[in-house]
């Protein structure tokens, strides 16, 4: 692969994430590698699930008694708005339009970064009415949980992070398009995982 | 294997391609769109203080669609070449299910 | 890394393999690693039958005994018989397939080294306070209970190892789908190529259940989380479940490579196509699909409810019949054949009926009710036994002999190998038939001691006798390869003679970028095809000559791993309220682990060209 190829949006191929075999075998075991975590995830929901409300005798805390449903409605809102801006960024990406395509990034950024915030806001919050993760089991299985969760979702903020940084001086190219391509995937999946969480954690968790 | 598969689209693919682009993009949004509805239906539903046993499997359900609509179009399985991704992704479901489904009944209490 | 490299000094090699992406490199290194580890949990397991020679042994005492069990079967299944596979699936997946490389060189090595550092940081648990003593299976009560650190070497060494297997199996399954060459359909690949495409799936969906049950382990023992502890709300049954959703996938995760190994032996040596090619794909898919549905009959005594355990016994009972499909196969694949009986065919000849017999009483245990006679007895020893050692360890020494001179350009010894094979078979059933009738007479599976007169002495004594014509075995082995690296004599293409698939078709030794040209594949058993059509060159291509692009050494993976193995120890000894160095420890480890993945993200590895011109002078395999 040569790196001082220019493309025009024309030259540029309409799936530049599997123009090159890296980017093929990259696009497929990123793929796999996603059907890996689906099953991790699982494991985490089935133990929450088992877990959920469970404590020491006559433990106060119960999803219903915790969840606060407004706040985890607005987390969903960003993440699934990150969600379509992270789609904007891949849209221009194969266009080759890399000024279009990195700010988009940036405002998928910018919108993780507000979740983020609001989750750290929400354990924080817990943590003071002394649910924490060695209170009970309920405790450790919804923090690793929601908590694996949001290792993702800073995982993925700080690779389309460092993609930004590395690559603002020298555009797009065959090399770094299937990187962005990840990423963007990356991000997506963390946004199927959450809606689960919103459902299953906190709408299901506050229902009966 | 040193050979990577590059070729200049016509003027006419070109134009082509880019207002499949466009429409697809269009698409996206209508999609985003139909999630933010779900989701607001999902949340009103508990707010409402509906019965679980209606409201329960009906979230379910949307959450289901939701994630469908993310696989098929923001992660694009509706465009072909997604078989392998597919299967993985659908054997690890098929595996995720049966494994919940063990740890809400047979875990032991 | 130019071609022209030709002898090399110690270090240099050192540092060639410390640094290599060359999958046939990787698999020499698989091997190594592997084989160090096989004795070591061999020698644990001599001091096992040592000590259970005779009744009121003393020999090693009641927790020392706890500490090699757990180590003897922690470290076969996962430090020996799955790299050692991984040895085999290396050296020949990507040739069969006609690939230049696996699809990811630099994670292929990755995860060679994250088995490695993780295998040792668990060993070193021997030195370092006492090594982990709640079984290989490590049931939660037990092993919360445990006081010293062995348990937490257990879950962060094969946290870190798991790891390194899980990048292996995404490797070889990318590997498979994306790399093979023209006309390489999925119904033309070899059986080997398949069964490790299967299993490769399963360590994909099998190992985050056990990467989530440790790290749950690790909580609860060093941060005080509470998923096991059911004072505070936890199940200890949690675990049981996680560890058997994962490990009996984990058995086939084994044992179908195994079945690919003696499907390219059976039709090698019987020179006849496989008989029911496609039944043996269907049968393996099928395999590996129920081996995730059955993983609760290693728990029907738990007390899951007899509902439960009866869909769980159908379903493990239906798993024998796509294995009898695969005997059946092997049979008439033999059946009529022109057989030669060599080393690997002589393994594969003892492993029918030796895997057949551990089969039959995994359907004995399949049913619920017998099996709450049958569990934790010997019975249940005799079985796995039966299944890995009749199963999986005869297809590893089948395999060194088979795929020896593909890996190293030489011929084991012919003679030597089969009186190994007579030493380890005979020994191998000697050590574990009997060990059936122990089990049924009631002698429970891992007591250190047992009292005399119950009628069990002199069946333990045989088992003892056994394992070390076993032992011997290995040692022939071992000196078997001995002395072929000193004779050194080249074996050539095709040594066998009978080579079907693509793998014997290269020059030997086999060139580092693998084949000149790629090859184009027309039908099943490729290089016997142009072998029976008289083409000298055993391939026919699908390109001309042209450059090939190579991917650069790299140290990058080594570090990563270093720093997690440095991490481990840190993690490990924070609980310690005397050991202040430990978060330095733990935050440097993880330091080193970081910057060596900035590094590689931030430097383009594009790798290099050998040119056309190049690969014009070179007379076929000179390396
Ligand atoms: C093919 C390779 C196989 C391997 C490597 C294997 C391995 C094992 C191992 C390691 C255990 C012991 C677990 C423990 O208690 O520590 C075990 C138990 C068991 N195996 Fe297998 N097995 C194999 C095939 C089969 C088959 C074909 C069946 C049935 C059709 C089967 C049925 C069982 C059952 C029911 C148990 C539970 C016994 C108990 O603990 O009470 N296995 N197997
Ligand atoms: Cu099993």
């Amino acid at each position: 692969m040569d790196l001082k190829t220019k493309f025009t949006p024309q030259s540029w191929p309409a799936h530049p994430e599997n123009a090159t075999l890296e980017g093929k075998n990259k696009t497929l075991g990123f793929w796999i590698f996603l059907g890996g975590e689906t099953v991790l995830f699982a494991t985490l929901f089935a133990t929450f699930l088992a877990l959920k409300n469970k404590g020491p005798n006559g433990m106060e805390f119960s999803t219903q008694s915790l969840f606060e449903l407004p706040l985890a409605f607005i987390m969903t809102m960003l993440l699934l708005t990150s969600s379509l801006t992270s789609v904007y960024a891949m849209y221009h990406m194969k266009n080759h339009n890399f000024k279009a395509m990195q700010a988009w990034i940036a405002v998928t950024v910018v919108l993780g970064l507000g979740f983020l915030g609001l989750e750290i806001y929400e354990f924080y919050h817990y943590v003071h009415l002394g649910f924490t993760f060695t209170q009970s089991a309920f405790g450790s299985s919804f923090y690793t949980l929601v908590g694996t969760h949001g290792l993702h979702v800073i995982i993925g903020l700080a690779w389309f992070i460092l993609l930004m940084l590395r690559n603002s001086k020298r555009g797009l190219n065959l090399y770094n398009a299937p990187k962005y391509y990840l990423a963007s995937l990356y991000w997506h999946f963390i946004d199927v995982v959450w809606v689960f969480i919103f459902t299953v954690v906190y709408l299901m968790g506050v229902l009966d | 294997m040193s050979h990577d598969v590059t070729h200049t689209r016509t003027q006419q693919e070109y134009e082509y391609d880019r207002k499949r682009a466009n429409l697809g993009m269009r698409n996206q949004v209508t999609v985003f769109a139909l999630m933010i509805f779900l989701t607001f239906i999902a949340f009103a539903s508990v707010q409402a203080g509906m019965s679980a046993y209606l409201v329960a499997p009906l979230i379910l359900l949307f959450a289901a669609v939701q994630v469908a609509l993310q696989l098929y179009y923001f992660m694009h399985w509706s465009e072909k070449g997604h078989g392998m991704a597919q299967f993985f992704m659908y054997s690890a479901a098929f595996i995720a299910f049966t494994m919940i489904l063990a740890f809400i009944t047979i875990i032991w209490w | 890394m130019s071609s022209t490299a030709k002898k090399k000094g110690f270090g240099a090699t050192i540092w060639d393999y410390l640094t290599t992406v060359d999958h046939k490199k990787i698999a020499v290194l698989y091997l190594i690693a592997g084989t160090l580890f096989f004795v070591i949990g061999g020698i644990e397991a001599m001091l096992i039958r040592i000590q259970l020679a005779e009744p009121n042994n003393d020999f090693v005492s009641a927790g020392l005994f706890n500490e090699i069990i757990t180590m003897h079967g922690t470290t076969m299944i996962f430090l020996a018989a799955m790299p050692l596979l991984f040895a085999f699936m290396n050296a020949a997946v990507p040739l069969q397939i006609g690939a230049r490389d696996v699809a990811f060189p630099f994670l292929n090595s990755l995860g060679f080294w994250l088995f490695l550092f993780g295998g040792l940081f668990l060993n070193l648990s021997w030195f370092l306070g006492g090594a982990p003593d709640a079984g290989w299976t490590s049931y939660a009560s037990l092993s919360l209970a445990s006081p010293t650190h062995g348990i937490d070497f257990y879950a962060l060494g094969l946290q870190i190892s798991g790891a390194g297997t899980l990048i292996a199996g995404i490797n070889f399954l990318v590997t498979i789908i994306n790399m093979r060459a023209p006309g390489m359909t999925y119904m033309r690949m070899p059986l080997f190529t398949w069964t490790t495409f299967v299993a490769s799936a399963l360590i994909l969906f099998a190992f985050p259940p056990l990467t989530v049950g440790l790290f749950f382990m690790i909580f609860d023992r060093m941060f005080d989380a509470n998923f096991f502890d059911h004072l505070n709300g936890g199940n200890t049954i949690i675990w049981e479940h996680l560890f058997w959703i994962f490990g009996h996938p984990e058995v086939y995760i084994l044992v179908l490579p195994a079945f690919g190994l003696f499907s390219e032996i059976f039709a090698t040596f019987s020179r006849k196509r496989l008989f029911g090619y496609s039944s043996m794909v269907f049968a393996t898919i099928l395999i590996g699909f129920l081996g995730f549905m059955v993983w609760a009959h290693h728990m029907f005594t738990v007390g899951l409810g007899p509902t439960a355990n009866a869909i769980f016994a159908v379903a493990t009972m239906a798993i024998a019949v796509p294995t009898g499909m695969k005997v059946f196969n092997w049979l008439l694949t033999i059946w009529g054949g022109n057989i030669k009986v060599t080393t690997p065919m002589l393994y594969g000849l003892g492993f029918i009926p030796s895997f057949v017999a551990g089969g039959v009483t995994g359907v004995m245990q399949a049913s619920a009710p017998l099996d709450y006679q049958l569990h934790d007895s010997y019975f249940i020893v005799a079985h796995f036994h039966y299944v890995i050692v009749g199963g999986i360890v005869l297809a590893l020494f089948a395999a060194a002999h088979y795929y020896w001179p593909l890996m190293f350009n030489q011929m084991l010894n012919e003679t030597l190998g089969k009186i190994t094979f007579v030493f380890f078979f005979v020994g191998f059933h000697c050590t574990f038939f009997i060990q059936h009738f122990l089990g049924l007479m009631g002698m429970p599976r891992r007591v250190f001691t047992y009292q005399g007169d119950q009628g069990w002495d002199l069946f333990n004594y045989i088992s003892t006798i056994g394992a070390f014509l076993m032992a011997i075995g290995v040692i022939l082995l071992v000196v078997n390869v001995i002395i072929t690296a000193i004779k050194g004599e080249p074996a050539g293409r095709d040594p066998w003679k009978d080579g079907r698939t693509l793998e014997w078709a290269i020059p030997q030794p086999v060139p580092y970028y693998n084949f000149k040209q790629t090859p184009l594949v027309r039908g099943l058993d490729t290089f016997w095809i142009e072998k029976m059509e008289g083409n000298k060159e055993g391939m026919t291509y699908a390109e001309p000559i042209s450059d090939i692009h190579m991917p650069n050494n790299s140290f990058i993976p080594f570090m990563i791993s270093f720093g997690l193995f440095v991490a481990a120890f840190g993690a490990l000894y924070h609980q310690d309220a005397d050991k202040a160095w430990s978060l330095p420890v733990l935050i440097a480890g993880l330091a080193i682990t970081f910057l060596s993945m900035i590094v590689r993200s931030l430097k383009d590895d594009l790798g290099y060209h050998i040119h056309k011109e190049e690969l014009m002078n070179e007379k076929g395999g000179k390396k």
